[in-house]
């Protein structure tokens, strides 16, 4: 870890407290997860996955997530992946994830573009007035993107009762309006 | 409308930005002349049926598709990747 | 009042001296004002209650019309609840403000409209046989002036020989000035209906996403037993009814279903599917559209029938459903017969009349006469005499068949007159020999038989089809794909028809899905034929209304054949016919008909009008749903909002941006004397502004080189690693995008800068390029605008400010002008910089990692103190991109090309890229077009409007005459007067000719030297300093 002297704001500023309950929804910011895009360079997606295989890092298939220790991975377009580790570990992913890919693979760094959401409680109610997924074929696992108070979002299934959510951080107080909306109006 | 992602299935269209004949992809190559150009971008067919248009998932994985579409019913016939389809049309680098 | 009403109209009731012969006329509560008994009587009387009926009486609600109150029932509607207190003129037409009353008991009425509540929550139009009766409801009639029963425009009724059809065409057509001043105020004063609050909408609507294997519309028997069949199988299954109770017309009739009331079974079978997990049961809400591939939009009433919506709660949620399949069993609608004066209060559709006597235990009147063509109506009659009310005679228009046992059937006759202008008190009819004569009544109960309710299945402009057997329209074979329809509304018109439909249609889908299909259980049920012979309208003197709603009658659909408005479109244009709120559900039909018969063409051969969403109408803010005021869309903020927002900037919205304008201090009056200070201090001192909203986009690979020199104008391939770039970007037809910087922070790495507004269409551009034009290159894209804070930090101590942020050594030798790296800052952060300028100044710009940014921009203050260091807003930083001759948005506006902008030599004609070729074509390359140029106004105090055209001196001020236009003005606090960036032809050999600069609009002129657009060194020395 370095030693710089300035201090990391939440995407929601000071102003909102860490988790907002709605009925039997819960709402809260997560600043523990770093994020890095990595795509394979074209042509080298074998070699990506094999190294990937090596270091321990998910690549998962279209529309999923997976989770395998320190690191996550989900879905992002054809040959590239959202790679998530541990911030207080991974504080500068790209550089991390450039040493283990070298020029395998185009790294950027992800972390500060977004906003993480998690919501627990039961999801279908609030869910079906914030986008367009069917959470019942929307299981544990799955992961896409979609428009959320139009806005582009990644949206995972952790759980039954979990999802998170991944928002444009420059919009992350009207996000999380749009969210406590939508649970006040489901419950 | 329901656009058939070819990776990611039935997405709705409001996801989508739609661009227009998936004509573009045939760009003229290099330095060509004016005319070929000019051709390219401005002579376009505007069918009553069956189409071939360009359609890009910018709400959600960035990948332009090509739609087969009648544009009477709107009926989608197929989508396939544009980027095989611009391969598949001798288009490399 | 009623004193001068009579006197006012007098005349009408003694054309019907037969009213004298009748007892009920002279019952005092006749008063002539269409209310009989319960106004001015006991209040919490309710006269008209017949037993039974699907409402709670042990509870009573109290609610008003018209500032009077009454008692109602839960289970009641608006329209129930008058008629029970015997309330039945409800509102006044639309053109000749005829007294009118309720003629149906659903969503197709066309007369009862009323408005509902008060204050901010008033709503106009609310169909009285819909509005659920809630404890505290305010309901007004409208479209009168005084009062209901006294309407000064009923005046226009008088002068309704002038008022026919195509009567506004022909009248107002001149002069066309008078239009929009004179003629269409007075009309829509005259004619209209309910008026707006005109405040805001207190309350929220929701917006929302379903998912289902099948979709019905629609619960009477045929949709329950589809939703049954297809929920037994285990298919996701959402049902879907606009009424609050499910059940359709089982809830309407006395039929018996599985030797039980129908009402009863309905309410056996909805408590089965509560009970199934994989089917949800949705009252109050509407489908009103079908969209493509099985996409259908649906409103919920949520809150409608309380008084208000709990907090936080919507008043109604806009659906969008997503179902693979759908039935449509919505049943169908009524229809009316023409003849005179057929509009009448107390004039209904037979099968409303016994709905309200079955379902809300009401008798819409005490002597019920009907006036029928088909058996479905002799129903009413058995209804009504089994309930014990008055049936005064059955006039049938069909001569053969058999006799209602117990009731005066006169068969072979039509009703060809009906009295009382305020409330029906009784019809003349005519029998089979042509004697007339006449049946005192209060009510009278007309059917002409039931159109299947097709309009959801006409929504993708399939035609519905013509069925002679029961001479309605049914559903074309070709409607959307994915609907499939069940009983009634396939006008299939019993009650067992309709079960086997519903079962049947839904073994189709669990079929269709791969489900195991159910093995159908039908209850016993009526399956009666259809026995009817069309009759439409009773031909004769007076006016004969077919749409009540828009006030057609059957001489206005002649007066349309006659002018040869014969198609089924004219019509509809030139009558108004079926235009009006209730989109002529009971009235289409009738005028079809009528046109038919004039032609002497068939029904199917004039065509049927095409019905499009809504199927009923859809409330603006259900459209809205949350996006409103505040929340219409997102906002974007930068990392540095909070911290602007404390040094009290005003913000500015920059597409969803909010960016800080200008930071005012204490003693600034004007928005001027901040803009001016800061941009002054960021010459003389330094200035910081947040730059976070232009487009960045990382750029890798190892073709990305190549790939720049394809999508900019100029060269990047070149570019050595850690330097910077400014490039143009054109569209194919040689016009700019965009332009920006981009820098080289790797051997495959680069970082495109957008401008704000095109960050996203630049980036969809890219991916085109990448994956449509050249697929094999190798480039990998992601968009990082908001992972990194970005700050402007320019002027004379911009160095001095960053060598105490930047851990690095930034002297000119180690950092040159253009010169970029990855650094770290304040100790070790990572971030960025490039040494870059827009303003003109020595100038970067530093990136750290968007959670920083906030501590950054604090940070660069505290230690800029004794630098002079100040934030400045978007005006300071168009100030200063001006005076150095910078472009923007304002100069590319889509119709610039690089020559325009004196860039012509940055396109290269030596490598392919987007837009070289179309960009050298004659007419864009031309030698003397419109080139950028300085203005500078000849008297200093001159002030210069943007837009203001550019014209030689001693020339008329026209387009001929048009050598240009000023795109940006600007004060300039450094040379002390306005300057501008503009277009002018010949631009670049004009420097020092003087012309006017032109403002037609605001009338403004004013004389202008042209001069280099470099107001600000222009040789660019304090770059590099």
């Amino acid at each position: 870890m370095c030693e710089h002297r300035l201090r990391a704001r939440p995407a929601l500023g000071i102003d909102q407290p860490d988790v907002v309950a709605v009925g039997p929804v819960r709402i809260a910011e997560s600043m523990g997860t770093a994020l890095g895009s990595l795509a394979s360079r074209r042509g080298r997606d074998d070699e990506v996955r094999r190294i990937a295989a090596d270091a321990g890092i998910p690549l998962p298939a279209p529309g999923q997530m997976v989770r395998q220790g320190d690191w996550a991975g989900f879905w992002l377009a054809p040959s590239q992946w959202m790679i998530e580790g541990p911030q207080d570990t991974y504080e500068d992913i790209a550089a991390v994830l450039k040493t283990i890919f070298g020029e395998s693979a185009s790294v950027t760094e992800q972390t500060d573009a977004w906003v993480r959401l998690e919501v627990t409680g039961p999801l279908r109610p609030m869910f079906e007035r914030l986008c367009n997924l069917d959470l019942v074929r929307f299981v544990p696992g799955s992961a896409t993107r979609t428009i959320i108070e139009h806005l582009g979002c990644y949206v995972l299934r952790q759980a039954d009762d979990r999802i998170t959510l991944l928002g444009p951080r420059s919009s992350a107080a009207s996000l999380h309006h749009a969210l406590i909306s939508a649970a006040r109006s489901a419950f | 409308m329901l656009i058939p992602h070819p990776i990611l299935g039935l997405r709705d269209a409001q996801e989508f930005t739609y661009l227009g004949d998936a004509a573009l992809i045939d760009r003229p190559d290099g330095l060509a002349n004016p005319e070929a150009f000019h051709d390219y971008l401005y002579l376009r067919d505007n069918p009553a049926g069956i189409h071939r248009e360009l359609w890009f998932h910018e709400q959600g994985d960035r990948s332009w598709i090509v739609v087969t579409r009648n544009t009477v019913t709107h009926e989608i016939l197929g989508a396939v990747l544009a980027q095989d389809v611009a391969r598949a049309r001798g288009r490399s680098r | 009042m009623n004193a001068r009403v009579s006197g006012t109209f007098a005349g009408q009731g003694e054309l019907f001296g037969f009213v004298k012969g009748d007892t009920r006329p002279h019952d005092p509560r006749y008063s002539g004002d269409g209310v009989r008994a319960g106004q001015g009587r006991d209040a919490t009387s309710t006269p008209e209650r017949l037993p039974g009926g699907l409402i709670d009486r042990s509870r009573s609600l109290e609610f008003a019309f018209d500032g009077r109150s009454y008692r109602g029932h839960p289970g009641d509607t608006l329209a129930s609840a008058l008629l029970a207190n015997g309330v039945r003129l409800m509102g006044r037409s639309f053109k000749y403000h005829r007294p009118r009353g309720v003629l149906t008991a659903g969503s197709e009425e066309p007369n009862a409209l009323v408005e509902l509540r008060s204050g901010a929550r008033q709503e106009p139009n609310s169909r009285a046989t819909v509005v659920e009766l809630f404890h505290g409801l305010e309901a007004c009639s409208q479209n009168r002036w005084p009062s209901l029963a006294f309407d000064v425009m009923g005046i226009n009724d008088l002068l309704s020989p002038f008022l026919t059809a195509g009567f506004y065409y022909k009248t107002f057509m001149w002069p066309a000035a008078f239009w929009e001043t004179l003629y269409e105020p007075v009309i829509r004063r005259a004619a209209g209906l309910g008026s707006l609050s005109r405040a805001e909408d207190p309350d929220c609507y929701d917006k929302g996403f379903l998912h289902a294997d099948l979709l019905v519309i629609g619960s009477g028997p045929a949709g329950l037993m589809a939703a049954r069949t297809a929920g037994r199988a285990g298919a996701r299954v959402i049902l879907m009814d606009e009424d609050f109770v499910l059940g359709g017309r089982l809830n309407a009739e006395t039929l018996s279903v599985g030797g039980q009331m129908g009402s009863a079974w309905a309410q056996s079978v909805v408590a089965e599917l509560s009970a199934l997990p994989n089917v949800r049961l949705m009252t109050r809400t509407t489908v009103f559209g079908v969209f493509d591939h099985g996409i259908y939009g649906a409103v919920e009433r949520v809150a409608d029938h309380l008084p208000a919506p709990e907090a936080g709660k919507p008043r109604q949620i806009l659906w969008r459903v997503y179902a693979r399949q759908a039935i449509l069993a919505a049943g169908a609608v009524e229809r009316p017969i023409a003849f005179r004066n057929n509009d009448r209060p107390g004039i209904m559709l037979a099968g409303a009349v016994r709905t309200y006597a079955n379902r809300w235990g009401v008798a819409a009147g005490r002597r019920v006469a009907l006036f029928v063509n088909n058996d479905d109506g002799l129903r009413t009659a058995r209804d009504l005499d089994a309930a014990g009310v008055d049936v005064a005679a059955v006039i049938d228009a069909r001569a053969e068949g058999d006799r209602l046992p117990g009731i005066r059937h006169i068969k072979g006759a039509v009703v060809t007159d009906a009295a009382g202008r305020l409330g029906l008190r009784g019809v003349t009819f005519r029998d089979g020999r042509g004697r007339e004569d006449r049946i005192a009544c209060d009510c009278l109960a007309v059917s002409s038989g039931w159109n299947p309710a097709v309009a959801l299945t006409s929504h993708q402009s399939a035609r519905p089809v013509w069925d002679e057997s029961i001479a309605a329209f049914v559903p074309s074979p070709n409607g959307p794909k994915g609907l499939k329809v069940a009983g009634a509304a396939a006008g299939v018109m019993s009650t067992h028809g309709a079960l086997a439909t519903g079962a049947a249609r839904a073994n189709d889908v669990l079929e269709e899905l791969g489900l195991p299909t159910q093995k159908p259980e039908l209850p016993e049920a009526e399956d009666a034929p259809v026995r009817l012979s069309p009759l439409w309208h009773v031909s004769g003197a007076g006016r004969a209304w077919v749409d009540l709603q828009n006030d057609v009658t059957v001489k206005d659909v002649r007066l349309a054949h006659q002018e040869n408005f014969r198609s089924v479109e004219h019509l509809k244009r030139y009558t108004t016919l079926g235009m009006a709120t209730d989109q002529g559900k009971t009235s289409n039909m009738l005028g079809l008909a009528v046109m038919a018969e004039l032609t002497g063409k068939s029904i199917p051969e004039t065509g049927t009008t095409m019905f499009r969403p809504p199927y009923t109408p859809v409330a603006m803010g259900a459209l809205a749903g949350r996006s409103r005021g505040e929340d219409f869309k997102p906002r974007r903020l930068t990392p540095s909002h909070r911290w602007a927002a404390e040094q009290g900037a005003i913000f500015v919205e920059a597409g969803l941006w909010m960016r800080a304008q200008w930071f005012p201090r204490p003693g600034e009056t004007t928005w001027r004397q901040s803009v001016d200070r800061e941009v002054l201090g960021t010459r003389k001192g330094v200035g910081i502004c947040d730059v976070t909203t232009l487009g960045k986009i990382d750029i890798q690979g190892t073709d990305a080189g190549v790939f720049l020199d394809r999508v900019y104008a100029n060269t990047f391939s070149t570019l050595p690693v850690g330097k910077v770039r400014y490039g143009i970007m054109l569209r194919e037809d040689g016009i700019v995008i965009d332009d920006g910087t981009t820098a080289r922070l790797g051997e495959h790495e680069y970082i495109m800068t957008t401008t704000t507004a095109n960050a996203v269409p630049v980036f969809r551009h890219l991916e085109f390029c990448r994956q449509c034009l050249w697929p094999d290159l190798d480039i990998q894209l992601i968009s990082t605008t908001e992972a990194w804070a970005q700050f402007s930090v320019a002027g004379p101590n911009a160095r001095r400010l960053l060598q105490r942020i930047v851990d690095q050594d930034i002297s000119d030798a180690a950092f040159p002008y253009m010169a970029c790296a990855n650094v770290t800052v304040c100790g070790g952060l990572r971030g960025r910089l490039f040494r870059i300028s827009f303003s003109g100044e020595l100038a970067y710009e530093v990136a750290v990692p968007a959670r920083y940014g906030d501590a950054l921009v604090r940070e660069m203050m505290a230690q800029g103190q004794d630098l002079g260091v100040m934030p400045y807003g978007t005006e300071a930083l168009g100030v200063l991109r001006v005076e150095k001759g910078h472009i923007a948005g304002n100069e590319l506006n889509g119709q610039t090309t690089a020559l325009n902008l004196g860039l012509g030599k940055m396109v290269s004609k030596k490598k392919d890229a987007i837009g070289m070729v179309l960009s050298q074509r004659e007419e864009l390359a031309r030698a003397d077009g419109l080139r950028l140029v300085g203005i500078r106004p000849v008297d200093p105090k001159a002030v210069l409007e943007a837009g203001s055209h550019l014209i030689a001196a001693g020339r008329d001020p026209v387009a001929a005459n048009d050598d240009g236009w000023l795109t940006s003005v600007v004060h300039s606090p450094h040379l002390g007067h306005q300057i501008a960036l503009a277009y002018l032809r010949n631009g670049a050999s004009r420097l020092g000719e003087r012309l006017r600069a032109v403002n037609l609009l605001a009338k403004t002129e004013v004389e202008v030297e042209i001069v280099s657009p470099h107001f600000v060194d222009p040789e660019g020395e304090r770059l590099r300093v």
